[in-house]
């Protein structure tokens, strides 16, 4: 009797399952990506993959929370692939054990060693050069030239950036603290918070627009934001009163931070999964994902857009990234400390 | 026959004294609304080491300083706002009376951080505002005058107010509304003017409707990340953020959180306790409508322009910077999935105003019934969960509801052999149970208020009927709580059609609502391309609120009806 009240409610429990949850636990060709990039700027290479190879993908966007949501739902979360705009967010999903190793001979190859992790818990798979922005009008070319620059007193009142606790900024002087020290990466964003011409507000567009107008003359910025502003009819502006240096090239390069993804360890499509990665990797992709966002692709011979080949080649800092995101937390202490707001 | 009747009126009055089914689904529900915070709170209850140390020496006082400073500066601009407003529609006839009744409310649709990058669009250096001083008089540049700098502390009280003022006006021109025309006239027999009615006695009954609604105003300043963080001005809300994902440290984000949390709730209790002992039943219903004194010459023309300014600047000039720029855009921007966007927003924001108003109506009648201290207290706890900035309270949302999901699951391998993976993890039901835990405070506040006025010797007069609880419930309190409820069910379908970190998070796969859409492009100040959906928000948002307006302004007419209707 028993028995068959467990079996009937079972029975019927499974059948509110399906009605809650679709089929999603059913095993179909599909892949489902917990993203903290922004769909519009995946979506293209994301139909791409399906038209190609027939899988459908599903996505959840967020800026926030998605590593936390995959670590509560463990062995029973829906996500294949993590997707994430900066290497701290990889580091952070390697912490939280969220990801499983994945390695294939394609991936490998197609990936250079210093921009995916070791046992394959994530690959990077474009890259953005953190540059300095300056005044056409205002500053010289060769008057600045690396980060460490920015801290010089003559700066004084004449930079802009975003606050100082954006991924961008902290992995920057994480970076810093690899290099120098904690000590000297402090001295350095105290004299830069002393340089500043205002409060740091809005992103690193903001910035390159806050020269335009004169406010400042020098920001920091990602590489791909010259790109962007220069295809919006109503920044173009702003890009064109500035110039992009690539700093420290006569020493140890100019600071890179990466976008990758991982296999998730709960995932139940791992092939698609896998698969996903593989073509996002691919010369294909990778020069179409770098051409839409005019970012740099990892792959060593993938094109670059026309509009990033005209920046030029440049010396990037081959510094250890998982090094950097460990160093996250860090650096927000030293921002803090140094009154950088 | 008259001794049956005693001993049936006994009976009722015994089971009214132990209303089990009350007590304890309040119970229930409190429960259930409490996890997501319980949650946070153990997520908290992790040593941080000295990293308290470190806040504290470094950027705590400053954030400290902000969130006080900012959260007074909207307190007393919703105050001020919307009582004003609230009182010259309700007890004054000045020309465009009619109109502004429901225009004040229309500011509501507006998301504050879009207010704030439209405003900051105008009045930055390069805006037209700017750009037209400097035209006219010849100016170079901003070395050569001096503006406002719009990204200040000032600059997000002053959109925050303006976002924010029509909770304090709705509840306020309720409790006016409901106001009998006989104590204020009581009040002008004694020889007091206008003003010393307003304040010695309408301000002082509608208290608190107007501190439920200040409150809100406040507790929403207090969990607001887009606004500050655009306009720089660190508060509380963004060290949460800076710890969290800056750090990497959910844990002491969590205490940070919990901290913020606890200063709230002091605050209601102290806001509670200076009003204590005071009751504020209405003694004699409404019978005659409010003549309203008519205002003439300049009086009529400054009321006219204290209503219109609020709207004007709250909700024409951002609207017509959104239609601007979504003309800019191409159609496509949005293409045919707007409609399904607009389905899904109006889904869950609906789901979530009936969950919420059908909880905190059961959960203030509970209290009412249960007549418990320690019910009250808890009840009003669980509803400070409102001043938790949202993406932390998402996490105090995932990690229990996943944890059941996965326990479940665990059972029915061991019984069945079958995986039943995720039931309730990330589907609409979660996010409506999330949005139902941030914003029961909405409707419960406002029930809480309504109902305190309605005096307890209705229920006593039902309860010698031989009416028990429901039936008093539905037959004498719900008409008179109809306005209340309406009140409470748009607060919360237009708080959560804006709603964005826990949407953001706990949705299901592809699921966008018209404020995740925004959101994409907004992040990036894309303001252009995010137009078209600001615009769906708005616009998803203006009809409810238009039916809220007339509903409202025709409960008195109710009101004035209801002797008739009396059972």
């Amino acid at each position: 009797m028993l028995h068959r009240v467990q079996q009937w409610g079972g029975a019927a429990l499974l059948a509110a399952l399906l009605v809650l949850q679709g089929a999603a636990w059913v095993p179909a060709a599909e892949v489902n990506i917990y993203s903290y990039r922004q769909p519009f700027l995946i979506e293209p290479i994301l139909e791409a993959f399906t038209k190609e190879t027939g899988i459908k993908v599903n996505t959840v966007f967020a800026k926030e929370g998605l590593i936390e949501r995959l670590k509560a739902e463990g062995r029973n979360s829906p996500a294949d692939v993590l997707l994430t705009a900066s290497v701290g967010r990889l580091d952070d999903a390697v912490e939280a054990g969220v990801l499983q190793a994945v390695r294939t001979p394609t991936l490998e190859r197609n990936i250079p060693a210093a921009f995916r992790h070791p046992e394959g818990l994530w690959y990077g798979l474009t890259m953005r050069a953190r540059v300095i922005y300056a005044s056409k009008e205002r500053v010289p070319r060769g008057a600045i030239n690396t980060y460490e620059d920015l801290a010089d007193p003559r700066w004084k009142g004449r930079i802009c950036t975003r606050p100082s606790h954006h991924p961008y900024n902290v992995a920057l002087l994480a970076s810093l603290i690899v290099h120098h020290g904690v000590e000297q990466a402090e001295d350095w964003a105290r004299k830069v918070a002393n340089n500043l011409a205002r409060k740091p507000q809005g992103n690193d567009r903001g910035q390159v627009r806050a020269i335009s107008e004169g406010i400042c003359d020098l920001s920091l910025g990602n590489s791909y934001y010259m790109g962007a502003m220069l295809n919006d009819p109503d920044q173009v502006g702003w890009a064109k009163a500035v110039y992009m240096i690539f700093p420290n090239q006569d020493g140890r390069g100019t600071h890179m931070n990466i976008s990758g993804a991982g296999v998730t360890r709960a995932t139940k499509h791992k092939a698609e999964a896998v698969r996903l990665l593989e073509y996002l990797s691919s010369a294909e992709a990778q020069s179409m994902y770098a051409q839409g966002n005019y970012e740099y692709p990892v792959k060593p011979d993938a094109k670059w857009s026309p509009l990033v080949e005209s920046w030029g080649r440049f010396k990037p800092d081959d510094v250890d990234l998982t090094k950097v995101a460990k160093l996250r937390a860090e650096a927000v202490r030293v921002f803090d400390r140094a009154g950088y707001p | 026959m008259g001794m049956t009747e005693a001993a049936a009126a006994r009976g009722v009055a015994v089971r009214w004294r132990r209303p089990n089914g009350w007590v304890l689904g309040t119970l229930l529900i409190g429960a259930l609304v409490a996890v997501p915070i319980v949650s946070v709170a153990v997520l908290a209850f992790v040593p941080e080491g000295d990293l308290w140390w470190h806040l504290v020496t470094t950027v705590l006082p400053g954030y400290v300083f902000n969130t006080l400073l900012l959260a007074f500066c909207v307190g007393m601009g919703t105050l001020v706002l919307g009582t004003g407003t609230a009182w010259l529609v309700t007890m004054c006839r000045f020309p465009g009376r009619r109109m502004f009744q429901w225009a004040l409310l229309l500011p509501l649709a507006f998301p504050s951080y879009i207010l704030a990058y439209t405003y900051t669009d105008l009045l930055d250096y390069a805006g037209p505002v700017q750009a037209s001083l400097r035209a006219l008089f010849g100016w170079q540049s901003m070395q050569d005058y001096w503006f406002p700098p719009v990204r200040t502390l000032s600059g997000a009280a002053v959109f925050m107010a303006l976002v924010l003022y029509p909770y304090v006006y709705l509840l306020a021109r309720a409790a006016f509304l409901e106001q009998s025309a006989g104590v204020l006239e009581a009040s002008r027999s004694l020889g007091h003017g206008p003003w010393r009615t307003f304040f010695g006695v309408s301000l002082p009954m509608a208290r608190p409707g107007i501190s439920v609604g200040v409150s809100l105003a406040v507790m929403e300043t207090l969990n607001d990340f887009g606004t500050v963080d655009f306009f720089a001005v660190p508060t509380f809300s963004v060290g949460i953020y800076r710890t969290w994902l800056g750090m990497g440290n959910a844990p002491a984000a969590a205490q940070l959180a919990l901290l913020l949390l606890v200063f709230v709730i002091l605050v209601l209790w102290w806001e509670r306790a200076a009003r204590r002992g005071q009751r504020y039943h209405q003694h004699d219903s409404p019978l005659e409508p409010l003549a309203g004194a008519r205002l003439h010459g300049w009086r009529a023309g400054v009321a006219t322009l204290a209503c219109a300014l609020p709207v004007v600047l709250g909700f024409l000039v951002p609207g017509a910077v959104l239609v601007e720029y979504a003309l800019g855009t191409s159609v496509e921007a949005l293409g045919g999935r707007f409609l399904g966007i607009a389905a899904n927003t109006l889904l869950v924001a609906v789901l979530a105003a009936l969950v919420c108003v059908a909880a905190a109506l059961f959960m203030c009648y509970g209290v009412r019934l249960g007549r418990r201290r320690s019910l009250r207290t808890g009840a009003r706890l669980v509803s400070a969960g409102y001043a938790v900035p949202g993406a932390v309270l998402a996490l105090g949302v995932i990690i229990p509801l996943a944890g059941l999901d996965n326990q479940v699951d665990a059972l029915m391998r061991a019984w069945f052999g079958v995986s039943t993976g995720l039931i309730l993890s990330g589907t609409v039901l979660a996010l409506v149970y999330a949005y139902s835990v941030r914003f029961l405070a909405l409707p419960f506040g406002t029930l809480e208020a309504a109902l305190g006025k309605i005096t307890r010797s209705m229920d006593h007069a039902a309860q010698s009927l031989g009416k028990g609880p429901g039936e008093t419930l539905a037959r004498i309190h719900l008409p008179m709580l109809r306005g209340s409820m309406l009140t409470a069910g748009v607060l919360v379908f237009v708080d959560a059609m804006k709603e964005l970190p826990m949407t953001l998070v706990l949705r299901p796969f592809n699921f966008e609502t018209l404020a995740t859409h925004v959101y994409q492009f907004a992040s990036d100040e894309l303001l252009e391309q995010a137009a078209p959906a600001a615009i769906g928000i708005v616009l998803t948002g203006l009809l409810p609120v238009l039916l809220l307006s007339r509903a409202i302004t025709r409960t008195r007419a109710d009101a004035v009806e209801l002797p008739g209707g009396l059972p």
